[in-house]
């Protein structure tokens, strides 16, 4: 007779009162496979932990992002904002459905251009340019979003030394009615800060100022906020119109849609609070829409949506090391995924899901990661199906900031794979070796001889 | 490990603990065990047991066994030797 699979056997004490999940039927089920891939025989090829990058997610999402705006507002623009995730084949993957590049350093800068962006095509943002990446950028007529009067003013002395009229922005911070107010990028818009500086810039008739640009947070749970954002950035428009006659090419509203994830201690899983594509759009066209802005001159709407669009097409796989009871009696799990390399676990609940079959019981345990570090937290009190050493898992939305926050501590990182939309798995980043580490050190000589 | 005798295990993996009025669930391996307990099997028999009964190595299956067996220590369920 086959034998029976094998399940740890656990108990757990009923707290009268509060609902008690053991006996609940968990309500997911195993991720065995991700677009048809088997996940144990990409964990047995590649290795564990692994990163896996579904093009199939990317493009869908992409799809229907562009399209919730498209829908609403004739003239849309993406710019893939590239520390989210800028893994080349990510980032080629986002251009060949049409995305621009949105980058905040020299570094992803030149590295836009080496993935062939027009450099007419790049927002460069950030507070942070220095004067090789401005005059770069100036020669390239990329789109130079000013974050500071300390940059305009070098913007300016650059134009008689160069001879050239640099295509700009300005980014605005503003009081959208959610806390905290992002004000340290850019220029406020309700102390008249903004307008003061788009005075300048049309007074110096030096730049050409083709936009307005405002990142006004990060995972906003209210759409409402970007419509506040669209009617503070249309006044601007209409004020430039008025006075000087200037009509503005785009609205940049930066990035900031919440991914389905679930933030630490939030009552209710992401999924079902966040606000969709649709709630976005809406709120922003029907800012611009409304405004007084004439419908000859409306922008285009651009957006540097980053999280919203990556999240979802994100895994990694891995391994239990081990269970183990702590002093306080309570469970834990071991996992070869640490904070290194799932950086999001300081916001995120991220769902952990078996890759093989489980029971409907479910134990409550916190799922630590392999550094010898406090900080090395995955997850804290989940309850989650009981694993054993030696099974496997999958984290699912993890493909924003990950793989650019990551850490290289303790361990070397690992491969990442993307599986196109036939099936097939490539290796789109090779897992680092001792030798890649150790390449760019140098030992002074007098420390090289020492026996021990 | 022994179990304290007057614990009260339902079929359908409850426990009841008279001495302090507090009730544990289990799953479905975990009441098995505690019956096992409760007929006074030893170690190395429950051990064989799952190993003949379930898919895993003897090792595996003593590190959960053991690991269980803390839980009860923790919760009072066993004799103290
Ligand atoms: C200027 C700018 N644009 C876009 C983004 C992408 O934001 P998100 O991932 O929240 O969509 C960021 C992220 O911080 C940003 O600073």
């Amino acid at each position: 007779m086959a034998k029976l699979p094998f399940e740890r056997p656990i108990i757990k004490k009923i707290n009268i009162g509060v609902p008690n999940k053991i006996g609940m039927k968990t309500e997911y089920t195993p991720i065995t496979e991700i677009d048809g891939v088997s996940v144990k025989q990409m964990i047995k090829e590649y290795g564990s932990p692994v990163y896996v990058i579904s093009e199939k997610t990317i493009r869908e999402t992409y799809k229907k992002a562009y399209s919730a705006f498209a829908v609403r507002y004739p003239k849309i623009q993406f710019a893939w904002s590239y520390k989210t995730n800028y893994l080349n084949a990510v980032c080629k993957t986002f251009h060949q459905e049409g995305s621009w590049a949105e980058v905040v350093s020299g570094f992803e800068y030149d590295k836009a251009i080496a993935n062939k962006v027009k450099p007419q095509h790049i927002v460069f943002n950030g507070p942070d340019k220095s004067r090789e990446d401005l005059i770069k950028a100036i020669k390239n007529q990329s789109l130079i979003h000013i974050d500071h009067f300390d940059e305009l003013y070098t913007i300016i002395s650059l134009t008689s030394e160069l001879n050239e009229t640099p295509k700009v922005a300005i980014r605005v911070n503003m009081d959208t009615g959610v806390y905290p107010q992002w004000s340290r990028f850019g220029f406020n818009y309700d102390n008249g800060e903004a307008w003061d500086a788009l005075n300048r810039i049309m007074i110096s008739k030096k730049l050409d100022l083709i936009g307005l640009h405002a990142h006004i947070g990060t995972y906003m749970m209210t759409a409402e906020a970007y419509k506040i954002a669209g009617q503070k950035l249309s006044d601007l428009a209409v004020k430039l119109k008025e006075k000087y006659n200037h009509t503005i090419k785009y609205i940049d509203f930066g990035g900031g849609f919440a991914s389905k994830n679930t933030l630490i201690g939030a009552y209710l899983p992401g999924s079902d609070t966040c606000p969709s594509f649709d709630d976005y759009a809406e709120a922003i066209t029907s800012s611009i829409i409304n405004s007084k802005i004439k419908p000859d001159d409306f922008p285009t709407i651009m957006l540097e949506t980053g999280r919203a669009l990556i999240d979802d097409a994100g895994y990694i796989l891995g391994t239990v090391l081990a269970n183990k009871k702590l002093a306080d009696g309570s469970n834990s799990t071991v996992i070869d995924v640490g904070v290194n390399l799932l950086f999001t676990s300081f916001w995120y609940e991220h769902q952990i899901t078996p890759a093989q079959e489980f029971s409907p019981y479910t134990e409550n345990t916190t799922i630590y990661g392999p550094l010898c570090m406090n900080i090395d937290v995955i997850r804290r009190s989940a309850n989650l199906p009981i694993m054993k050493k030696g099974d496997n898992f999958v984290i699912s939305r993890i493909g924003a900031y990950n793989m650019t926050q990551w850490m290289q501590f303790i361990a070397l990182r690992p491969k990442i794979l993307m599986i196109d939309l036939k099936g097939n798995v490539h290796i789109i980043r090779e897992n680092e070796k001792l030798k890649d580490i150790v390449s760019m050190e140098r030992t002074p000589e007098h420390l090289n001889n020492f026996d021990v | 490990m022994q179990l304290k005798n007057n614990i009260a295990i339902s079929e359908n993996g409850f426990i009841f603990d008279p001495n302090t009025g507090e009730s544990y669930s289990l799953n479905p391996i975990g009441t098995e065990i505690l019956n096992l307990l409760k007929e006074k099997k030893t170690d190395d028999e429950i051990i064989n047991f799952l190993n003949e009964k379930y898919d895993s190595d003897k090792l595996t299956i003593e590190k959960s066994l053991n690991e269980f067996y803390s839980f009860l220590q923790e919760y009072n369920l066993s004799e103290n030797d």
